[in-house]
């Protein structure tokens, strides 16, 4: 098991390494940020400072060597849009994007694993046709227009909610939330909605087919046997053989929620991460979209690491394998 | 052939997906023709038309049944004509992702050994990460154009081939016809396009007509974010992006006309993909 964990953890240092460099050379094949810094009537040597001043002066290699130093040591330099730190400026937007995605994947799966399992279970029902077609839909549709629509109809059309924006937020522990109040969340309900048809989605379709293997099994026709009402049958027997694998793609898609959130912050005009990369990716400013995209491999390596591990904790014919790799 | 569409009709559903999807490519392909204006022709717009509703008759005589759009561009013009756009790029970026893909896969699956492990290691790992995160990266590295565009698509899809390739041909190779094949002198080429190719070839179909919905849809994603294709090419996403600011003071029609003619393509091809998926499952046969 050691052994397992020590050769995963290599993999995901190498596959960080990987990325950073990947980013960083391609980041730095776009546009020329000192165009954006200085005037174009400023003199030579001012212009020459500032080259040297963000180490642009210097070649591509020493510039990388010198960004991992600068990265581990937890400095992803400076914005050159905000004039602070990278670091500041993505963990002051992070809260938000973090409530974004936490809610929408909670969404998906306290709504999507018990339709999903009725639909598994009464295949053939109007009800589960329905919510079969509402998964083709959030499977096909993309999110950007299925936010389009939420804003039309519930903030243009009947004026129910908000179209966009974050409005106030309670401070906690120094961060704002908007979770608490309820007018935050109003703010909330559209762009969660939009952010959690995917996984809405997805999550009905993993817990339709797990439970239609499942309801076949002899597990299922010895507890009938055993006069269980179908409630505990589902609720004990079906949930818990199914719940593993949703388990793990619940990790994973936490991680793909973030991502994700680049459109719906877009247009709900939310002041996540997502935001803000876009933004930066307009702007050119180089150091927020390196800090960003690192941060984000990070983040995904770290869930993949934790899955593979929790999967071999859970499963010990992968532990064994593990051993003799 | 004849029994495989005979069952393909038999699934109302997938049969009217096939015909809108097939009447959409039509209607694509023949814009320059069908659309009763040139969106591109500068000379044609007239700004006292810009933002009218569906079905105003416009300056020139000319019933916009879709309505304008801020230009005064006639939307049903504009739909064809992006149309023609979005399936471009689906369909190029496809096919390219498509040969990519499955020419990775089934030199995995060929060769075996340490080449095997490092492809598929490097698929799998592609594969754990969100396609909108690869395409966003490369679009915000390699800037915007149709070229990027591609590129940026095809890399965020070839995965999904090379992994479908390489699962069908690795149990292909099991199978006493490909040892066979291989105990001839036929080159090695030979078999893995001549032998196992065409076994390959159902699970790609498959995955080769959600992949362009895909595709197509990730596109417009892009467009719509602003990340995609110069606005001398519009395609369906930027049209719905050129109609977004309008759609606060009611004018919702300048976005959401696009907007259907996408649903409805890319959830009609993904119909299509649904029931060849079905067909092709041997599971499912009675």
């Amino acid at each position: 098991m050691t052994g397992y964990i020590i050769q995963r953890l290599l993999q995901a240092a190498l596959v960080m390494l990987a990325m950073s460099a990947l980013v960083f050379v391609g980041v730095h094949a776009i546009g020329n940020p000192i165009d954006l810094l200085i005037s174009p009537d400023a003199t030579q040597d001012i212009r020459a400072a500032v080259i040297a001043h963000y180490g642009l002066d210097q070649p591509l290699w020493r510039q990388y060597l010198a960004f991992l130093g600068r990265l581990l040591s937890g400095d992803l330099g400076r914005s050159l849009v905000f004039n602070i730190p990278v670091t500041e400026l993505v963990f002051s937007r992070l809260p938000a994007t973090l409530e974004l995605a936490l809610s929408a994947v909670l969404i998906g799966a306290f709504v999507g694993v018990p339709l999903g399992i009725w639909a598994g279970y009464r295949p053939d029902s109007a009800i589960s046709r329905g919510i079969m077609a509402v998964s083709v839909l959030g499977f096909s549709v993309p999110t950007f227009w299925v936010g389009l629509i939420l804003i039309l109809t519930f903030a243009v059309n009947l004026g129910w909610l908000p179209a966009g924006s974050r409005g106030p937020t309670v401070e906690v522990f120094g961060i704002g939330w908007s979770f608490l109040t309820l007018e935050g969340l109003s703010f909330m309900l559209l762009p969660v909605l939009n952010l959690s048809l995917f996984k809405l989605a997805l999550m009905i379709r993993l817990a339709r087919a797990g439970t239609r293997e499942v309801m076949l099994s002899d597990t299922v026709k010895f507890a009938r046997a055993a006069g269980l009402s179908e409630f505990t049958i589902l609720r004990h027997h079906v949930l818990r053989l199914i719940a593993i694998p949703l388990v793990t793609v619940f990790g994973l898609e936490f991680g793909s929620t973030l991502a994700f959130a680049v459109v719906t912050e877009t247009i709900f005009s939310w002041p996540g991460v997502g935001k803000l990369i876009i933004d930066s990716i307009t702007s050119l400013d180089r150091p927020v979209m390196v800090g960003y995209l690192v941060l984000v491999a990070f983040l995904f390596v770290t869930l993949n690491l934790v899955v593979d591990l929790s999967y071999a904790l859970l499963d010990p014919r992968l532990r064994r394998g593990g051993r003799a790799a | 052939m004849r029994r495989f569409w005979a069952e393909y009709a038999e699934n109302r559903v997938a049969l009217f997906a096939l015909i809108v999807v097939v009447c959409v490519i039509a209607a694509a392909l023949l814009a320059p023709w069908i659309a009763p204006q040139d969106p591109f022709d500068l000379a044609a717009l007239d700004l006292t038309d810009a933002r009218r509703p569906p079905g105003t008759v416009g300056s020139s005589g000319m019933t916009h049944w879709l309505g304008t759009d801020a230009q005064g561009r006639d939307l049903l013009s504009a739909i064809l004509f992006g149309l023609r756009i979005s399936l471009q790029m689906g369909v190029v970026a496809g096919a390219v992702a498509l040969t990519i893909g499955v020419t990775l896969g089934l030199l995995a699956a060929h060769a075996g050994g340490w080449i095997e492990n490092a492809v598929m290691r490097v698929i799998d790992l592609q594969l754990a990460f969100p396609p909108i995160l690869l395409a966003l990266v490369l679009v915000a590295i390699l800037g915007q154009g149709k070229l990027p565009l591609i590129v940026a698509l095809v890399t965020a899809q070839y995965a999904y081939f090379a992994r479908t390739a390489y699962g069908a041909a690795a149990a292909e190779r099991q199978k006493e016809y490909i040892e066979a094949a291989r105990a001839t002198p036929l080159s090695p080429a030979r078999v893995v396009f001549g032998h196992i190719l065409p076994n390959c070839l159902p699970p790609l179909m498959v995955v080769a007509t959600v992949q362009v919905a895909n595709a197509i849809a990730l596109e417009a994603t892009l467009s719509f974010l602003g990340l995609g294709l110069p606005p001398t090419e519009p395609s369906l996403g930027m049209l719905i992006a050129n109609g977004f600011p309008y759609m606060m003071s009611g004018r919702s029609w300048i976005s959401v006309y696009p907007g259907v003619a996408l649903i409805i393509l890319i959830v009609a091809i993904n119909l299509v993909g649904d029931q060849l998926r079905d067909q092709f499952n041997p599971r499912l046969r009675r």
